[in-house]
């Protein structure tokens, strides 16, 4: 028999436990959020890069507060998005508009309203960012800004190792060529990151990529693939290229800026960062050297999810319409260094920011992210193999994508 | 944490049950009950109720969306411990790779704390000891920063180009990237050899071959393990310097007298002494190094190459990330599971021999 004071304290618990469920937190949330109209204050979550996207946010969502309508936004940037975000749900009480990113889109988009078709702009924004956020034939939201990766090089190394405009990498072997040439001593020729987000460019240039164009099917044992991989792991055997945390450094931005790097796959907000940190390197962007199968990089992208048990949709709609207006788009660039989403801004912003041209023209041939939340723990585990190259066997990492992804696709 | 322990049992209860009649203990009962009931309520509401609550999610498909107990959330049996103790596939390899890390944390880790607290409470005691007030601080200091500031520091030291590598580069040793290398220090032992003995490679447990579970804790790992018994060892010492000012001089005289070297005297009476805080400081050590995950959380998140993956992560990752909420509860109750089989275990090996 139980000691009966064990036997009290279930009892106590199963009291509560019918109780707290009946409590206002566990509605059943299949029935559809009511909509009310008239003046909403708005919860507004972004996973701020730093202290100038937030007040960028911050001054957008005041100014469309103050244009009328009575409606307000408040905006906070979360220590940990997808969290902060998954509490939400969960609670039954998430932020009535949020920052998704387009890695984690598909684990969102049933918590999301699909508002993205009904935009009069639609059209304008790029075709791979609106691909990249549809999902069963519809756009789900709109795509919030984009980066893309291209090749940085420092001038001074450049020139001091004889090296011309004429050189520009154009081709893998090109880059193998000059990433020789700019390896001395103390310093590495090439760096990148030690994952899929770099990585995967490589995949794209080579005409690959872990799974195909509807993310129904597992394409990461193919001979494209295969080739990617080989290159990259002799970049690395070579030491002529070499992974950011090999040098010193947390990331690939960190090792160009402090010089022990002569060359650097990186996104654009490496030049907000430079100008930042490390003002004194002088450097240039190019586009990364085509591979066999022609030009191709990755872009990083988010988009303005809804939610959908949100009471003020209709507001919310309006107030995703402002952030995405031209003007606003050029704003936000201004401010931290993103890409605008719409293609009519482009000219405009290349004007501007001419040290931006080479990701904004990634634009035409970038690929999107896996956005299948289901593959995270599959591309966690790539990267995790792709950490251990060079002294891993390429096809053998290809295999091991090939069958976890199948396995995660119900293939 | 608590609820492992023994419980210390309060002097006198056992006579006083005895001579009380049945009546005024159904009495007294009653009011102890009415006393009780709002600790019942809070413990119910916080503690005993998301358990519950966690245990469910664990056997059901919830997506992260709602309450856990509508409608729309089905059960699906043992599927989720299905997926991370017997089908093939990553979730069985993930959670295998993560108890094979945690169990080399463990392995490292609770021994070197327990000996480092013993040895530096040992120090403290010393009567010749002078400025004891300032090394008593000191040893504790680790303990009382917080684990996240720490890990940060330790971020810079063990840098591939920070302070520990230029240390041994003054010996004359190149050090490693400690937080990029995945490589096991049972395998660089064996100089990682290229092709592992295919007995070794060929079967395995878990989805995990047996090379990969021998493989021993990564560099990347070595330097948490270094970290984590910094930090943890002040607060240790603090429980056996308690122990230890709280012996009866007497019998190490006793022993003195009697012969006793200074060995003799500390592993044949000192040590003996300190069973119970040892009991407890090798406890509360399982517990909290099989829960590890501030550290990781700060400083490497599983990588690289998922050899810093723990259970407690792997928990965090799975739910909050993954949307898998089911495998993250079934991954915590597993590691609860493993908690109390080590705490029973260590019991019973230190248990009073008669």
């Amino acid at each position: 028999m139980l000691p009966r004071r064990t036997v009290a304290a279930f009892a106590a618990a199963g009291l509560l436990l019918p109780l707290s469920a009946c409590g206002s937190g566990f509605d059943d949330s299949a029935r559809p959020a009511t909509q009310q109209a008239g003046p909403a204050t708005l919860k507004v979550m972004i996973a701020a890069s730093g202290g100038a996207e937030l007040k960028a946010m911050q001054d957008a969502a005041a100014a469309w507060s103050s244009a009328g309508g009575g409606s307000k936004a408040e905006v906070v940037s979360a220590n940990d998005l997808p969290q902060q975000l998954s509490q939400g749900f969960a609670a039954g009480s998430p932020p009535d508009v949020f920052a998704v990113d387009a890695t984690k889109f598909e684990g969102y988009a049933a918590e999301m309203l699909p508002y993205g078709d009904a935009l009069s702009y639609k059209d304008d924004i790029y075709p791979t960012l609106r691909k990249t956020f549809t999902r069963d034939g519809k756009l789900y939201c709109a795509p919030k800004d984009f980066s893309t990766l291209a090749l940085a090089i420092n001038t001074d190394d450049w020139t001091a190792a004889g090296l011309t405009d004429n050189d520009v990498p154009k081709t893998w072997d090109q880059l193998k060529t000059v990433a020789q040439k700019l390896t001395t001593g103390g310093r590495t020729g090439l760096v990148f990151n030690d994952t899929r987000d770099r990585i995967g460019a490589f995949l794209v240039q080579a005409g690959g990529w872990a799974v195909d164009a509807d993310q129904k099917k597992a394409t990461a044992d193919t001979p494209q693939n295969l080739q990617a991989l080989t290159y990259v792991r002799d970049l690395l055997a070579s030491g002529t290229a070499k992974y950011p945390k090999q040098i010193g450094a947390g990331d690939s931005s960190e090792a160009f800026g402090q010089h022990k790097a002569s060359l650097s796959i990186d996104g654009n907000w490496l030049v907000g960062g430079m100008k930042k940190d490390y003002p004194n390197v002088k450097y240039r962007v190019v586009a990364l050297p085509a591979g066999p199968a022609g030009p191709g990089t990755l872009s990083f992208t988010q988009c303005w999810g809804i939610a959908a048990k949100s009471k003020f949709q209709e507001q919310a709609k309006q107030l995703v319409d402002s952030f995405m207006q031209p003007q606003q788009q050029l704003a936000f660039a201004e401010a931290f260094g993103v890409i605008p989403s719409r293609q009519s801004v482009r000219a405009q912003y290349e004007q501007k920011f001419p040290a931006q041209s080479a990701f904004v023209a990634g634009a035409d041939h970038a690929h999107g992210p896996v956005t299948l939340g289901k593959m995270d723990p599959v591309l966690t585990d790539f990267d995790a193999q792709l950490q251990q190259l060079p002294g891993a066997d390429p096809k053998r990492i290809l295999q091991q994508l090939q069958q976890n992804t199948a396995a995660a696709l119900g293939q | 944490m608590g609820t492992l322990l023994t419980e210390p049992v309060a002097p006198g209860t056992a006579p006083l049950r005895g001579t009380r009649g049945r009546r005024p203990l159904r009495r007294d009962g009653r009011a102890g009950w009415l006393f009780l009931a709002p600790t019942l309520i809070v413990l119910g509401l916080f503690m005993v109720l998301p358990i519950l609550m966690a245990l469910w999610v664990s056997v059901s498909d919830w997506t992260g969306n709602g309450s856990p107990f509508s409608s729309r959330v089905n059960s699906v049996g043992g599927d989720n411990y299905a997926a991370l103790l017997t089908e093939p596939g990553l979730t069985r390899q993930n959670f295998a790779t993560s108890v094979r890390n945690n169990g080399y944390f463990v392995l490292f880790v609770v021994p070197l704390q327990t000996a480092f607290a013993l040895f530096l409470a040992l120090v403290l005691h010393q009567k010749k000891l002078k400025g004891r007030q300032f090394f008593r601080t000191a040893f504790y200091f680790p303990t009382v920063t917080s684990s996240v500031a720490i890990s940060v520091v330790f971020l810079f030291l063990f840098s591939s180009t920070g302070t520990v590598n230029a240390a041994l580069k003054l010996f004359g040793v190149d050090g490693p990237s400690w937080f990029a290398d995945p490589r096991g220090i049972f395998h660089l032992a064996l100089g990682d050899p290229a092709n592992p003995p295919s007995a070794l490679v060929g079967h395995g447990f878990l989805g995990l071959s047996w090379w990969d579970w021998l493989s021993g804790p990564s560099v990347a790992m070595c330097s948490i393990i270094v970290l984590v018994v910094w930090t943890s060892t002040g607060g240790f010492m603090l429980m056996f310097y308690a122990a230890l000012q709280n012996l009866p001089p007497s019998v190490d005289e006793a022993a003195l007298i009697d012969g006793a070297t200074a060995w003799q005297r500390f592993w044949r009476v000192t040590l003996p002494q300190l069973r119970p805080t040892l009991f407890l400081v090798l406890t509360l050590g399982l517990i909290g190094t099989w829960q590890v995950f501030d550290q990781v959380y700060v400083l490497s998140r599983g990588n690289p190459a998922n050899t810093t993956l723990t259970p407690a992560y792997l928990s965090y990752s799975s739910s909050f990330i993954g949307h898998q909420w089911g495998q993250g509860a079934a991954i915590a109750f597993l590691l609860f599971v493993v908690i109390v089989a080590f705490t029973l275990v260590q019991r019973w090996a230190l248990r009073e021999r008669r």
